[in-house]
């Protein structure tokens, strides 16, 4: 077992976890972008910036207030996701009864905004963020090393996805977001206060972004442009996975993730553009998405 | 004449003052101004129909009394509340629940989740084995997807989905629209079960023959205005006119 198609095998599958790992990153800034686009009919393109925001709210709770990782992990998604709400109520609820393009101008311009202003302040060279002492080191998993706080990240964002479908496709709450989805006028005469949740459906997609940004801060830099970089590509992950399916984000957050790791195994020179060809052929031949409802 | 049926006798068996009061109700959709002065009264217990032509307005001053349009002015008192300026939810929470014409059952929804969407406004709603009673169908289908139904289905659920909430007005959107005779008897024999119940009904049709065999009384709307009432046991007496306005 050294060789897989003739690819040395820790080379192989350290690939295939890097893939993994950019997977759940994947999958957990489509969903929230899934979430918020189903609901509000905007593409958040403040997205990245929000989830910039996680990862320097998680470094500024550790350096001013001597919060460690854990507590981060709960308190920065709940702040930057306040946040959103302030953003959706002041700003972006002004713009439902006009074109949906207002909505994507208006929430790049506030990631431009944001960025700048976190660039301003911190440079762009990047801030380190330690591992938790609970997950430093490796496991020898006999054909390669697997970091301890990589596994930890996938194990934690597939729980994460997966209790998002849950609550969306099991519960009563997530039964009220899916039907206004569909007919937000129903739903608020039946007597369910629909701008109330729309505002806190946006505060909770912004959370997981921001939750996806504490994640992130021991494996990336932390830095102003952290997001900018990812959710380019995560927005070509929401175009094949298609826009109205919360399962198919995940799985295609996933699944690209992977791909895009085999591409950097067999092929190093696509890996950076696998992602957009899919994206090309997808449009080209299901232009809702692999799963999205046409 | 608008002027003179705001003086009609509104009187009913109780006499009472009544549940659901409209005046001078008028709405919008953008530039069209579509209702231009609607006056009605329901007392509690009562099964009302709004009868008239297409595009009379009888659905728009359902959306109206519900607040599912762009803009209205005028009076919407009801149970001693005015509810001319409350946002939709406010109105539903108030005890008045509405089926739509396209009756708005979510493709992404099971019948169950269809059935129990509407959040309980106040005690008082059908329990859901009462409701499974009224429509036996619905529990044979709980599992399917909500726009898998058949037309008439999909209408026995859009009902039954308003019955658990408390509410006590019922604004039905034509019910009988597009359905199978055996079904249209099915949700007048429905309607008649539910008057007994204590529930309040306002009934939009354009079937004037199911109308009769559901209703007290019928209001006439044209152009957007309540042009004339006719009580159910007048009928007889007043078919000539009835024929006239609505060119049956």
């Amino acid at each position: 077992m050294d060789e897989i198609f003739g690819i040395p095998a820790p080379l192989l599958f350290g690939q295939l976890l890097l893939g993994l790992i950019n997977g759940a990153f994947y999958a957990m800034l489509s969903l929230g972008l899934a979430v918020i686009f189903g609901l509000l009919n905007i593409i958040n393109f403040t997205h990245g910036a929000q989830f910039m925001m996680g990862a320097f709210v998680a470094w500024m709770l550790l350096a001013w207030a001597g919060v460690g990782y854990w507590g981060a992990l709960i308190l920065a998604p709940l702040i930057v996701g306040a946040t959103g709400v302030v953003i959706e109520r002041l700003m972006i609820s002004r713009l439902y009864k006009l074109d949906h393009l207002y909505g994507l101008l208006l929430t790049f311009g506030i990631g431009l905004i944001v960025e700048g202003v976190f660039r301003n302040y911190f440079g762009s060279s990047g801030l380190p963020y330690r591992i938790p002492d609970a997950l430093q080191g490796a496991w020898d998993l006999g054909f390669m090393f697997l970091p301890i706080y990589r596994g930890w990240v996938v194990v934690f964002s597939l729980v994460i996805c997966l209790a998002t479908w849950l609550v969306i496709e099991k519960t009563r709450l997530g039964a009220y977001l899916r039907a206004a989805t569909e007919n937000a006028p129903l739903v608020q005469a039946f007597g369910v206060n629909v701008p109330r949740m729309i505002t806190l459906t946006y505060g909770a997609g912004v959370a997981l972004a921001a939750l996806a940004g504490v994640l992130a801060a021991p494996i990336y830099s932390v830095n102003p442009q952290m997001g900018t970089n990812l959710i380019i590509i995560v927005f070509a992950v929401v175009v094949i996975g298609g826009m109205g399916s919360i399962l198919g984000s995940v799985l295609t957050g996933f699944g690209l993730g992977v791909v895009e790791g085999m591409t950097k195994v067999f092929w190093p020179e696509a890996s950076s553009t696998v992602i957009f060809v899919i994206m090309a052929i997808v449009l080209l031949t299901r232009p809702a998405g692999l799963f999205g409802r046409a | 004449m608008a002027d003179a049926l705001a003086e009609l006798p509104y009187a009913t068996q109780d006499g009472g003052s009544p549940l659901l009061a409209v005046r001078g109700l008028e709405a919008w959709y953008g530039e069209s101004h579509i209702l231009h002065g609607v006056n009605i009264d329901i007392h509690e217990g009562e099964v009302v129909t709004l009868l008239g032509r297409n595009g009379a307005g009888k659905t728009t001053t359902l959306r109206s009394i519900m607040g599912v349009v762009p803009k209205r002015s005028g009076s919407v008192h009801y149970a001693g509340r005015e509810l001319i300026g409350a946002r939709s939810d406010i109105i539903a929470r108030a005890g008045i629940a509405w089926c739509p014409e396209e009756r708005g059952i979510f493709a992404s929804l099971d019948v169950t989740e269809n059935l129990m969407l509407p959040p309980v406004v106040r005690p008082g709603g059908l329990p859901v084995d009462e409701i499974y009673e009224l429509f036996p169908n619905l529990k044979e289908r709980a599992s399917s997807q909500g726009t898998k139904l058949s037309g008439g289905e999909q209408q026995m659920l859009a009902i039954a989905r308003i019955l658990r909430t408390g509410a006590k007005l019922l604004l039905l959107d034509e019910p009988s629209e597009g359905l199978a005779p055996v079904i249209v008897q099915q949700i007048g024999h429905t309607i008649r079960a539910l008057k007994q119940r204590g529930f309040t009904v306002l009934l939009v049709e354009q079937n004037f023959r199911f109308a009769q065999t559901v209703a007290d009384r019928h209001y006439v709307m044209e152009h957007g205005k309540v042009v004339d009432m006719v009580r159910n046991d007048e009928l007889a007496t007043s078919m000539d006119r009835l024929h006239e306005y609505l060119g049956v």
